[in-house]
């Protein structure tokens, strides 16, 4: 159990940084939706479904769709 | 017009300053105690008196319904500042997205009733298993966001989004009200409990829940389709 969540804070730490060093915007958004969704998995590993739920459906989907249709609408070029 | 080196400062007082309150959180409470009993009380006392089977659900709609409502007028007011600066900025540039293969139009396709079917379960069974009206809003939101985001079709139009809205809304204020006509508390649950833990049960939180659903889910999806007619002028 305890593994688990270390393993799952260490993969939310890499992703985390991922976000930052990224070149690639669209990349980046994908790490940031893979730290919520590891987030919601931590969630239910501490009984908090509802949570989980909330943060899998607006942390990876909603959030993370509007991220990657604003970096749609950017410029080209406006990477890096 | 400050420089590199401030800015780096203010970045450590922040953290030496977060830490210092962490340790002071850390220091006060020990790891998995509950520092407050009302949540023992409700515990023990949720499922008997709502005729709830998910304790979360019943205190959100229930216990703290007020505060419920408050949230939705949050979302109301944060998505309609949305739709205004979307609308204003609708000449803005536009990079060419390339064109979505075969593949990912169908699989789109195919991905939208179920999310549909996904965001009304768990709007429905909201009292019954985990999620409830926003969990399952933002599903029901996440399926019109697909075909946009693929190009593959267009959302529900505006005014549909905000009639659905609206009526939502007025409902959930409704049975509230109701609750206060028939001498109990703002949006204290009301009529038939049934049986813990089936579909048909905990009076009205379900038809409170699908208010909030459909409410979140018009909002959030209404936002969107400002968006998308920002991507459809090239």
């Amino acid at each position: 159990m305890i593994w688990i969540v270390l393993v799952l804070v260490v993969l939310m730490l890499g992703s985390a940084l991922a976000v930052l060093y990224l070149r690639d915007l669209l990349s980046a958004v994908a790490a940031s939706a893979v730290v919520s969704l590891l987030l919601s998995l931590l969630f239910v590993f501490l009984r908090a479904p509802d949570v989980a739920l909330a943060e899998a459906v607006v942390g990876a989907g909603l959030s993370g769709v509007l991220f990657a249709l604003v970096v749609r609408r950017l410029p080209k070029g406006a990477d890096a | 017009m400050k420089t590199k080196r401030e800015l780096h400062l203010g970045g450590l007082i922040f953290i030496v300053g977060l830490g210092v309150l962490l340790a002071a959180l850390l220091n006060q409470l020990g790891f998995g105690g509950a520092p407050m009993e009302v949540g023992q009380g409700m515990n023990a006392l949720g499922g008997a008196t709502t005729g709830a089977g998910n304790i979360v659900t019943s205190v959100v709609l229930s216990y703290r319904g007020l505060d419920t409502l408050g949230e939705l007028t949050i979302l109301f007011t944060a998505a309609t500042g949305a739709g205004m600066l979307l609308a204003r900025s609708r000449e803005a540039e536009l990079a060419d997205a390339a064109a979505p293969g075969a593949i990912v139009r169908i699989a789109a396709d195919l991905l939208f009733p179920f999310l549909l079917l996904l965001g009304f379960y768990i709007i429905i069974h909201g009292h019954v298993s985990p999620g409830g009206g926003f969990q399952g809003g933002a599903i029901l939101a996440a399926a019109y966001f697909v075909p946009l985001l693929t190009g593959a079709g267009r959302g529900l139009d505006e005014r549909s989004a905000s009639l659905i809205e609206g009526l939502a809304g007025a409902a959930f204020i409704a049975i509230g009200l109701l609750a206060l006509a028939m001498h109990h508390g703002f949006l204290a649950p009301i009529g038939p409990r049934g049986t813990l833990g089936h579909l048909f049960s905990a009076g009205s939180l379900p038809l409170l829940s699908s208010a909030i659903g459909l409410k979140v889910g018009a909002e959030l999806a209404g936002v969107l389709a400002h968006m998308g007619q920002l991507e459809e002028k090239p």
